[in-house]
């Protein structure tokens, strides 16, 4: 509720970031993140995933629907997936989606994919400062908001 | 509908000194299907436990969120709280509150408002979850060995050691891999066979070992617990189980030019041979490639001679198939062709050879009887030119060589070194190196007593050409600390020629879908916690085959994999992740997209009936997933056109819910 508030007040806009991270590499690097203390903003709401390639890019079209602001998708490095081969298929699989979403009118820098190990504590954490900052430049998203998502 | 206790943890000042934690238990107390929340000083602790059972019996819960550390913290602990209290533990979530939230975010205002949203998702979450029960399946209690190198030996001797039956595929005619080539071995030089052939006769009698020797591993189905696997047992024209070994044949055999590859073609062996007289199993062998009798059908000369009755010109591979619950990779490494390395003039010269070769040339069983002669003209060498690294840490010339280190040329080139002084004291010696790497244990004391005891030169540079010149080898090199060129006549140089994987690995990789690095080095599971199992659960690693590795390494690399294995037999079920695809039968149109992108090959497809709404039947494919081999990528998910695919705990539906509660 007082996000919203919060939102429609336009000096303090924070965007909305949905973060995607598979179990085994990003989100390990998220928790490491954490232990060493390294900020980055509120707006960043994890969701964990075993790996990247569960990704439906129809989880990706519903936050956008819903308000989101952003959506990035982190995995393991190429070469080392824990299941192997995933993160290729989602790399693949996103770089399709993310040009579908720019000619929606979602622009490119709304969407990113990135590999994060679990050792990357601070690139977990610098990744999500420069992608909230991003985001917040190009302010809310309207093109795929669905108002009747909204009450 | 679900009955919710939620369950927020202050983690001492860790959570609660950023989130106001008594805000969001109460927030999330009115969302959809909460029943009961609450929070505590240390949710992990046994006092937070038993508020999370007394909850549980008090307002019969049937799902629990936790708003507290990180899932790879404690998800264990909560599940097995709820299972304590008699709800099916993957009706846990955990919000992450601590590493995602408290601790990087300083504002609590903003901190809390997360916090909730994420104790939201969860509950949105587990509005959703069922019950999951993992799968068991039983386990074959065999093992496979592949590879009768020193590492299958050895963890094939533990295996059985512990009591479980273990078959060893070695593709050559014996057992021993290339340690049986050896002739001393560093650092403590006791030669190679007196230490090694006392274990393969171990394995010759233990009853529990089975050896298919000249046999390969064709085909390997299924999954950890439950391989199917298929071995060519390639036909060796004798009957294996009638010869006693005595050797007659391979004396009358009047095919006399086969080169012997134990030597590595420096003398010759018969059509009918035994590798060595150690050899395990001590049983002849026919080389069909050289057999008159079987090129031509002209000759029987050793069916003749063979009193026991042995040979068989009419044996055909035979396939045996055979069940096993651990597969364990112990194909070991060759070293590589000397093809490309025309500079050091190996193919114009016999008197440029590699270190192996060398070996065999100081072995008291190898073709000059221990004595180091010249391959050419078999008279003694006064100069020897030892050069390092041929072929191992390539930057530039990777297309040439191999990038990384081979790890036992410094300290074999040593031995070979230390020990030609030491039997010849009037051969110089000299060793051409980039660096002398020498870390383990009595190593760089190995090393510098060759340079200190034994006077052997060691200098720092490269070799750059070798030149044949009437009986000598001119060896231009630099020395790179005195910064001079240097021009030696030597009579002969020993190549420490890089080692590769062996190349029947690639192929047997994709059988066990087990995973390799760029240069076919098999990947072990982590590479510094689990450094003996592969990514494939069943599949275990063993010496040099994983990479470049000496003895004493190999060996206990070899029993760590033997213990995994021991560990894995000992189960008389495996419980597997419940977590993974399953596909709805009534929307699968049977097209095949899941199957080619899942890793494991956990999907396959049945012919199933169906009733149709006029209530005739119609038989059509489906997809259906092997539980125990599915690891719950949720690749397929993805992939699947029909929205067929869904993995459990993981479902579409749930994620859709957390996105929803994050975006509401
Ligand atoms: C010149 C030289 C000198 C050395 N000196 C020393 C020393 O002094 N001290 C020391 O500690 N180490 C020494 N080493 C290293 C030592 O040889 C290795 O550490 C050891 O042999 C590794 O054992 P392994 O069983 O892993 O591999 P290997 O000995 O290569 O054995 C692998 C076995 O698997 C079989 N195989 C391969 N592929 C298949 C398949 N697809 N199916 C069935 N069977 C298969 C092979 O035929 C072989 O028998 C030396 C190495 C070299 C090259
Ligand atoms: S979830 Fe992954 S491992 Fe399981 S069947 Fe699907 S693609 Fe294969
Ligand atoms: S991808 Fe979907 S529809 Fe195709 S076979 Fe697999 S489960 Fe069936």
């Amino acid at each position: 509720m007082s996000m919203k508030n919060i939102e429609n007040n336009n000096e303090t806009y924070r965007p909305l970031i949905v973060a995607f991270c598979c179990n085994w590499c990003s989100y390990a690097g998220a928790d490491l993140a954490g232990n060493n203390r390294l900020a980055y903003p509120a707006d960043v709401k994890i969701i964990r995933v075993p790996c990247s390639c569960r990704v439906n890019p129809t989880f990706i079209l519903r936050a956008f629907q819903r308000g989101a602001d952003g959506v990035i998708i982190c995995g393991c490095h190429p070469g080392d997936c824990h299941y192997t081969s995933g993160n290729y298929y989602t790399r693949r699989r996103m770089s399709l989606m993310f040009s579908m979403l720019d000619y929606l009118g979602i622009e490119r820098e709304r969407t990113r994919v990135e590999w994060v190990s679990a050792a990357e504590g601070a690139k977990f954490a610098a990744t999500m400062n420069d992608f909230c900052e991003t985001v917040a430049k190009l302010g809310k998203n309207k093109r795929l908001e669905d108002l009747r998502c909204k009450q | 509908m679900q009955r919710i206790g939620v369950f927020v943890c202050h983690c001492g000042t860790n959570i609660a000194g950023t989130v106001d934690v008594a805000a969001v238990s109460e927030s999330l107390g009115k969302e959809q299907g909460v029943v009961f929340s609450t929070h505590y000083q240390y949710m992990c602790s046994q006092a937070g436990q038993d508020i999370i059972k007394n909850a549980i019996a008090e307002y019969k819960l049937t799902g629990i969120v936790v708003c507290s550390c990180s899932p790879r913290m404690h998800e264990t602990t909560f599940r097995k709280t709820a299972a304590a209290a008699g709800i099916n533990p993957y009706m846990v979530e955990i919000a992450n509150i601590r590493e995602q939230c408290s601790w990087v975010h300083k504002d609590t205002i903003s901190g809390t408002e997360k916090a909730i949203i994420l104790g939201k998702a969860a509950v949105a979450k587990v509005n959703l979850n069922a019950p999951l029960t993992p799968g068991e399946t039983p386990v074959t209690k065999r093992a496979l060995v592949i590879g009768g190198g020193i590492a299958g030996i050895q963890t094939a001797l533990d295996i059985a050691d512990a009591g479980f039956p273990v078959d060893i595929v070695e593709k050559k005619p014996t057992i021993g891999g290339k340690m049986a080539q050896l002739d001393k071995t560093f650092p403590t030089l006791d030669c190679a066979a007196c230490i090694l052939t006392p274990k393969m006769v171990d394995v010759a009698q233990n009853d529990k070992i089975r050896i298919f020797s000249y046999s390969e591993v064709t085909s390997v189905k299924g999954f950890v617990g439950n391989f199917d696997v298929t071995i060519k047992r390639k036909a060796r024209y004798v009957k294996e189980d009638v010869c006693t070994g005595c050797g007659a044949c391979t004396e009358k055999c009047p095919q006399k030019k086969v080169p012997n590859e134990f030597n590595l073609g420096m003398d010759n062996r018969r059509a009918i041979y035994i590798p060595f007289a150690q050899a395990v199993p001590k049983v002849a062998t026919i080389d069909p490639d050289y057999c008159m009798m079987l090129k031509t059908g002209k000759c029987g000369v050793c069916s003749k001679v063979c009193t026991a009755g042995a040979i068989d010109y009419k044996a055909k591979d035979e396939y045996v198939e055979e069940k096993y619950g651990a597969i364990v990779v112990a194909t070991g490494f060759n070293p590589i062709s000397m093809d490309k390395f025309d500079e050091f003039a190996y193919s114009q010269s016999k008197d440029v050879i590699t270190s192996l070769e060398f070996e065999r040339l100081t072995n008291a069983a190898g073709p000059t009887q221990g004595k180091l002669l010249r391959p050419s003209d078999g008279e003694h060498p006064h100069t020897i030119v030892f050069v390092q690294c041929v072929g191992s840490r390539c930057d530039s010339c990777s297309e040439k060589g191999k990038e990384y280190c081979s790890k036992i040329c410094c300290m074999y080139t040593a031995k070979h070194a230390m020990l030609t002084r030491d039997k010849y004291p009037d051969t110089d010696v000299y060793v051409f190196y980039i660096d002398v790497r020498t870390p383990g244990k009595n190593f760089d004391e190995f090393y510098r007593r060759a340079v200190e005891e034994y006077g052997v030169h060691y200098i720092k540079g490269m070799v750059g050409k070798v030149s044949p010149e009437g009986k000598k080898l001119m060896v231009q090199a630099s020395d790179l600390i005195a910064g001079k060129q240097l021009h030696i006549e030597a009579d002969l140089v020993v190549l420490a020629a890089a080692i590769e994987p062996d190349k029947s690995a690639r192929p047997l990789a994709t059988m066990l879908t087990a995973s390799m690095d760029t240069n076919d080095f098999f990947t072990e599971a982590h590479p510094k916690l689990r450094p003996v199992e592969s990514p494939t659960a069943g599949v275990f690693l063993s010496g040099a085959c994983q990479g470049p590795k000496d003895i004493p390494e190999t060996v206990s690399q070899a029993g760590a994999a033997a213990a995994k294995v021991i560990g894995l037999l000992c189960k008389d079920k495996l419980t597997g992740n419940p977590c993974v695809a399953h596909s709805d039968e009534m929307m699968c149109n049977g097209c095949s997209t899941c199957e080619k992108v899942c890793p494991y090959g956990a999907i396959t497809y049945v012919d199933k009936e169906f009733r149709m709404p006029d209530r005739t039947t119609r038989v059509r494919r489906v997809a259906q997933v092997n539980e125990a081999v599915c690891q719950g990528c949720g690749c397929c998910t993805v992939a699947c056109p029909s929205g067929a695919m869904d993995l459990k705990g993981f479902a579409g539906k749930q994620i859709m819910a957390e996105v929803d509660a994050i975006c509401r």
